[in-house]
């Protein structure tokens, strides 16, 4: 049995969106000027992160079965 | 910029774990789908399809709506099981199966010249990367990516191809959509981004409503910018060009061919559609976005040396525009990993292309392993050298997708035309093949050769047999009827050079090969909300759907 896809996918952008996610809460927000006043990186960070743990969830849940 | 290094890093890791996507049958369909438009979804078709947006506007979306769709659904339910019941495994190989080695050997020779343009304009379009972001000069940029993909193949970077195009298809979705996003609100939604793009319809001389519809005004090719009419966009595009590439493209039909079972194999194509009908959502619609902040901000984008607009920077501007460190970060790493592979899978393809097609049964048969490998080695550093020239006369297109489908107009319009014959018509014979794929390549050619787009001047833009015919208004109206001339001289030739040679392959031979020989598929088993049909169905009732909205 291969590794299923959605493991390193998962992985790659839970790590991705949570690494967004700190960064927005910690960065200065004068760089969101461009972004129309929007931080991007945190609410993109966010939503990256529930990307990938729902795949890493649905990758976990097809070894189980 | 530190996603970057993350990005690289576990691009590293996980191409270890190699062969997970031949397991086979473990896979979801859903992903195999993925598999198979991530092929053709490379940065070259993001960097092209904006570019496009920006210069033809809507008009755009028939490659996806009348082109895409349609052929898709034609792979799954006519071509695949010719493809997957004649256990071929790469598309010169069912022709060898099917007619004969010289009809395969002329393929491979086209097909290797397409993967160095391929290359080179995925190598053109991460120079101008570069050249952006690091502010270098165009050759060095050049040089930097040749020395990039040179690096990447000889580390062994192609081992997972399949595997590392899902990921990347989700770097690309991911990391563009907060940009999309950004663009249409800065821009006031959709109805402020046909406000800007009225204004820039008017300039150029057309109706208001140009750029944002996209059939309401080909009834003639001086109404719209694409400078085409519904009979030749239909024919060119939606016909010839768009069944000959995702009937006869290697790199797509493959993935398909990896699938574990005849029905799945058939199904690939089918679910790879509905995320494609989507995809113009991300890849037109920030060319259109570009083009209307160009028009309504002034110089949004940098004009180049033939003073136009060079729409092709259309991604990397809004990208620097919108997207602060950070993101910033993840969509310049969508973009690079995809040129790279982009231009590595091609460079990789023409190697073995050009070792085992050609030069193996060709040229010098019989010799040793090692001296084949040396051959694949000297190669690979040729077809690098070959695309930094192809990257240079990408320079010349301030649309790389006109210069892409200029390419696919020449190959893969006239082997559908072989395709077509080949496997529904037992008669068709390899002579037949073999001259009529040389007569469309002729055809082509001549065609490139006699005409030219307005504004041009004779060379690599056509009209280089000294008299000029017919001057079309654009690039892609001259690649669409280019395309459609050598589909027609194909198929002419084929069919009357088949007619009058003796068939060299018997019934029994053509077994599998051919659509009258070849045992009925049964589904009949299958409840019918899971046939291959009613997903066909479903995906051509909702393009159309999507054509009248957009009308």
């Amino acid at each position: 049995m291969g590794l299923d896809v959605r493991f390193p996918i998962g992985g790659m952008f839970s790590i991705i969106g949570a690494m967004l996610t700190i960064y927005g809460i910690a960065s200065n927000p004068a760089i969101y000027e461009k972004s129309l006043g929007i931080n991007v990186n945190l609410w993109w960070g966010l939503v990256l992160l529930v990307f990938g743990l729902v795949m890493l969830v649905f990758a976990y849940r097809a070894t189980k079965a | 910029m530190f996603v970057l290094g993350i990005g690289w890093v576990l691009r590293r890791v996980i191409k270890n774990s190699e062969d997970f996507f031949l397991s086979g049958r473990s896979i979801p369909a859903w992903i195999a789908g993925l598999a198979f438009i991530s092929a053709n979804l490379g940065a070259q078709e993001v960097i092209g399809m904006a570019a496009s947006g920006a210069k033809y506007g809507i008009m755009t979306s028939h490659f996806y709506w009348v082109g895409a769709m349609p052929a898709m659904v034609f792979v799954g339910l006519f071509m695949m099981p010719f493809y997957y019941g004649s256990r071929a495994r790469s598309v010169p190989e069912y022709l060898k199966l099917r007619f004969d080695e010289k009809t395969r050997g002329l393929n491979a020779i086209t097909f290797a010249i397409m993967t160095i343009f391929s290359s080179g304009i995925s190598m053109y379009a991460l120079a101008k990367l570069f050249e952006l972001v690091l502010g270098w000069s165009f050759h060095g940029s050049i040089i930097l990516s040749a020395v990039i993909v040179l690096i990447y193949i000889f580390l062994g970077g192609l081992t997972s191809a399949i595997y590392n195009e899902v990921l990347q298809f989700f770097l690309i979705v991911l990391g563009f959509l907060p940009l999309v996003l950004l663009g249409l609100k800065d821009i006031g939604g959709w109805s402020g981004l046909t406000a800007k793009l009225a204004t820039v319809a008017t300039n150029a001389g057309f109706e208001p409503g140009a750029w944002t519809h996209s059939w309401k005004y080909m009834d003639s090719p001086s109404h719209n910018p694409m400078g085409m009419e519904w009979f030749g966009l239909v024919m060119g595009l939606g016909f010839a060009l768009s069944f000959g590439y995702w009937c006869t493209d290697f790199l797509v039909v493959q993935r398909a061919m990896a699938a574990g079972s005849m029905t799945a194999a058939r199904r690939t194509p089918l679910i790879a559609a509905v995320p494609k009908m989507l995809m113009p959502l991300l890849v037109i619609l920030p060319g259109m976005l570009a083009i209307g902040l160009h028009a309504s901000r002034g110089g949004f984008l940098p004009i180049g040396s033939d003073g136009q607009p060079e729409y092709n920077l259309a991604i990397p501007m809004l990208l620097a525009h919108y997207l602060p460190t950070g993101l910033l970060g993840l969509g310049l790493t969508a973009l690079m990993a995809s040129f790279m592979s982009g231009m590595a899978g091609n460079v990789t393809a023409f190697n073995s292309v050009w070792t085992y097609d050609i030069y193996q049964t060709h040229i010098r048969p019989g010799q040793t392993d090692a001296h084949y490998l040396r051959v694949g080695h000297a190669a690979t550093v040729f077809g690098i050298l070959a695309s930094i020239a192809a990257a240079y006369s990408a320079t010349r297109f301030n649309n790389i997708l006109d210069m892409l489908q200029l390419v696919f107009s020449f190959v893969n319009g006239p082997l559908f035309a072989t395709f077509l014959l080949g496997m529904f018509w037992r008669r068709t014979t390899g002579h037949g093949a073999f001259y009529g794929l040389l007569t469309g390549t002729i055809t082509a050619a001549l065609h490139y050769g006699l005409t030219l787009p307005r504004g041009a001047v004779p060379g690599i833009k056509g009209g280089f047999l000294g008299a000029v015919l017919h001057v079309y208004p654009s690039e892609m109206a001259l690649n669409f009827w280019t395309a459609l001339f050598a589909w027609t001289g194909c198929f002419v030739a084929t069919l009357l050079i088949s007619l009058v040679t003796k068939r060299t392959k018997t019934d029994e031979e053509l077994r599998g090969l051919v659509h009258s020989l070849t045992p009925r598929v049964q589904e009949g088993h299958m409840p019918w909300y899971k046939r291959p049909v009613t997903l066909a169905v479903g995906i051509l009732v909702a393009s159309t759907i999507l054509n009248i909205i957009f009308w």
